[in-house]
Formats: C-alpha cells, structure tokens, sequence
C-alpha cells in the first residue's frame, strides 16, 4: 500500500495522452485542471489487465472540475461541477 | 478536450432526447448477463476491463447499432476467442445449430 | 409468459422468453451453450446468478437512504466511508467503492457512466435502459440542466449541480433530501418513499403518497 501522492484540496492536472488501448479517462476531461475531492484507495488498474504494463495496482482519486472550465459555452450556474475518478499515474500536480 | 478516442468514449457528444421508457430485460439477456459474471467468477477473465476493451474494439457502426446485451455478446465472443476458450470454428457451427433449430421451431 | 397490466404507454413489453434471430445475439447463446456443455458453468449456477440479478432492486438504496435519515451517526459515516458503513447493514460492494452523495438545498447530484454504465446493481436493482443509453450518456455531463428537465426535474440557478462520471472503481448513490412534514416515520415508510430515479439523481422532490 503506498502514501497517497496527492491530498484532498491540491489542484491537479489530468494528462492529455491516448493510451494505444482500454482506458478509464473519457476525452471530456483530457488536459483539464481539478481539485481533488477525496483519496480513495488502492484498485487493480485496467490499463494493467490489458496490456501488462504498468502498475497493477493504483490509488484512485476523485477530481473535482468546474463545469465550466470544460464545456464552452456551459448552460448552467458557476458553481456546477464535474466530479469523476482517476487513476494515480493520468495525474499530476497543478499548485 | 481531446478528440474521442472509441465508440464508447462520448461523454460531451451532441444527442438526442432521452427515452424515458422502460424496457423488460428478455431471457436471453439475462443469460448474457449471468455469463458475464460467471465467466468472471469462474476465472476465464481476470476482470471486467477486459470485456470493456471488447466493447471499445467494436466498429463505430456496431456501436451504435447493437444493443446493449449485443454489445457484450460480442464482447465476450472477441474476449474468449483470443483466449482460446472456444474455437471460431466450433462457434460458427453452434450458431448455425441455433438457426437451424429455430428455422424448425417456425422462428423468422 | 409473464403478462402485464400496461397503465403506462410509455412502456415497451417484451415477453420474457422471446429468441433473439441477431447475428450478435446468436454469437452470445451459441457461446453460452459452448461454455456449459464444456463445463465452464452450469445451468444452475446461471440460474442462481439471474435469480439474485432479478432480486435485487432500489429496495436495498431506499432502506439505506432511510437508516441515513434516521440515524446521524450512520449519515456521517456513510457519506465518508460507504463501503464500510453498509457492510453493517448486511451490503457488500467490495473491490467496488460505495460513495454516496448527499442532495441539499444548495446542491443537487445526478450519476453517469459515460464510457459504459457501471451501476451499483446490488443496492438499486437493474439499471434502467436510459442510463445505458447513448443520449443519456453523452448528455448529462454537458448539459446537466437540460437533461434533468426531460425527467421533470425543474432546478433553479441558487442550486449547484455536480454531476458524477462513475469512470473507475466507485459506485455511486444520491442521497435525497429527507421530505418535509415526515418527522415521526417508521424507517420502512420512509423508505418506500424513495425512487430509483432519486438514487441516480433524476428525481430530485420526493413525494409523499
């Protein structure tokens, strides 16, 4: 089990990158700058099932976007948001 | 935002109105389900990312055309086939026995 | 064959044991056949496994949601640790992460899976066909507002709402807000107040019948 390397409120980005292959991150969020909402645990990575490469086994964590940092235009108020789970090694730190 | 990469990968595409009816799951796609969980449970796969990857190889046409169920039926089809699980061949000939009995039971 | 008294129109009847003629849905039997007669499963393991699929419906959510309304330290510990917090109630989800998301004044949630329909099955029952749907799918984490309007959901601008893409290994629930004017209920009446589509989000008001 390893140390989280992100914490509950630290921006992060997520890669921009297209994996040959099966991948959890949808192309909405490619490239975009959240904030972490919760550090969830350790899961068997999917990338790993299928093409062997990789770490078996990768924290998740919760990113929290804007809704409108993503969709331009954005029907709808400032303050709604998209929240949806990543994979460890798909981000880094945007402080 | 990065161009979609699958037939599955469409979250922000333009689409229509949703249908808000509910529809009865049929008897065979329940069997379609329950051989999904089996397989896994009986560990002819590793986990369900390898039948998601099946579904992520289906043409864009077949995306949108199959079904649900059909969708993972192929899924698995692809799935344990490159496993070696079955062969093509003896697939093949169960499918034309499911047509011929069907023909006789007065099925289109 | 099941018959079905059909009040709703909107309702699409299948019979329960109608033979698909599909090329992609043959592939599917033939291969199932294939599976059992080379002893990969049995006829009886699948018909344990559609049997507990069949069981399952937003019975178990709704008596969730209800122990939540009741019980504060419960609500606490369910909204931080879901996983953990059902497996007292008799709810396993593991390797899956159960995160519940509370609705409040401010804030109201609605649940995806863009990339394929991951739905926690054992507390909700079978998703229903919209969720699986292409229009559902690629809508709602675009244009939230829009869509929840198509279910009747009307949200006003001093209300947020988070949408939630179930992407990797978290399975979600809505928590709805507790009715006004239901203080002195039973946890069972309170929970036969709660709709599938408020656990998903595309119900926000619940009503009291």
């Amino acid at each position: 089990m390893s140390e989280p390397l992100f914490l509950v409120g630290q921006h992060v980005r997520i890669a921009d990158r297209t994996p040959p292959a099966h991948h959890r991150v949808p192309s909405y969020a490619k490239g975009h700058v959240g904030i972490v909402e919760r550090v969830c645990g350790m899961h068997a990575d999917p990338e790993q099932c299928i093409r062997g490469d990789g770490k078996p086994f990768q924290r998740i964590y919760r990113v929290c976007i804007r809704q409108t940092e993503i969709w331009i235009p954005y029907e709808g108020s400032d303050g709604d948001k998209l929240e949806i789970e990543i994979f460890e090694s798909w981000l880094e730190s945007a402080e | 935002m990065s161009d979609s990469w699958g037939p599955h990968d469409i979250g922000g595409q333009q689409a229509g109105s949703i249908d808000l009816s509910e529809h009865d799951i049929a008897h065979w796609e329940w069997q379609i389900d329950a051989m999904m969980r089996l397989v896994h449970a009986k560990g002819l796969i590793s986990g369900f990312a390898e039948l998601r990857d099946g579904i992520e190889r289906l043409s864009a046409d077949d995306y949108d055309r199959l079904s649900y169920y059909e969708r993972w039926a192929k899924s698995l089809a692809y799935t344990l086939l490159s496993k070696g699980v079955v062969t093509k061949q003896e697939l093949n000939e169960k499918v034309a026995e499911i047509r011929a009995r069907q023909a006789v039971d007065g099925l289109r | 064959m099941m018959s079905h008294d059909d009040h709703d129109h909107a309702r699409t009847f299948q019979p329960d044991h109608a033979e698909p003629t599909s090329d992609a849905a043959l592939v599917g039997l033939a291969l199932r056949q294939l599976l059992i007669e080379n002893g990969y499963y049995t006829a009886d393991e699948e018909q344990t496994v559609i049997a507990e699929m069949q069981g399952a419906s937003p019975k178990n959510g709704a008596y969730i949601v209800a122990r939540a309304w009741t019980d504060p330290e419960f609500k606490e510990y369910l909204l931080q640790n879901g996983t953990e917090s059902i497996k007292k109630l008799g709810f396993e989800l593991a390797p899956y992460e159960f995160t519940v998301m509370e609705n409040t004044e401010q804030v109201h949630n609605v649940i995806v899976c863009t990339l394929c329909s991951c739905y926690p099955r054992t507390l909700l029952g079978m998703s229903p066909a919209w969720y699986k749907s292409k229009s559902y799918r690629a809508r709602v984490v675009r244009e939230p507002r829009a869509v929840l309007l198509e279910f009747g959901v009307n949200l006003s601008d001093d209300v947020d709402v988070y949408v939630h893409d179930s992407t990797a290994e978290l399975r979600y629930m809505v928590l709805p807000q507790r009715p006004a004017g239901t203080d002195d209920w039973s946890e069972d009446d309170l929970a036969a107040l709660v709709t599938r589509d408020s656990l998903i989000g595309t119900q926000r008001d619940l009503i009291l019948k």
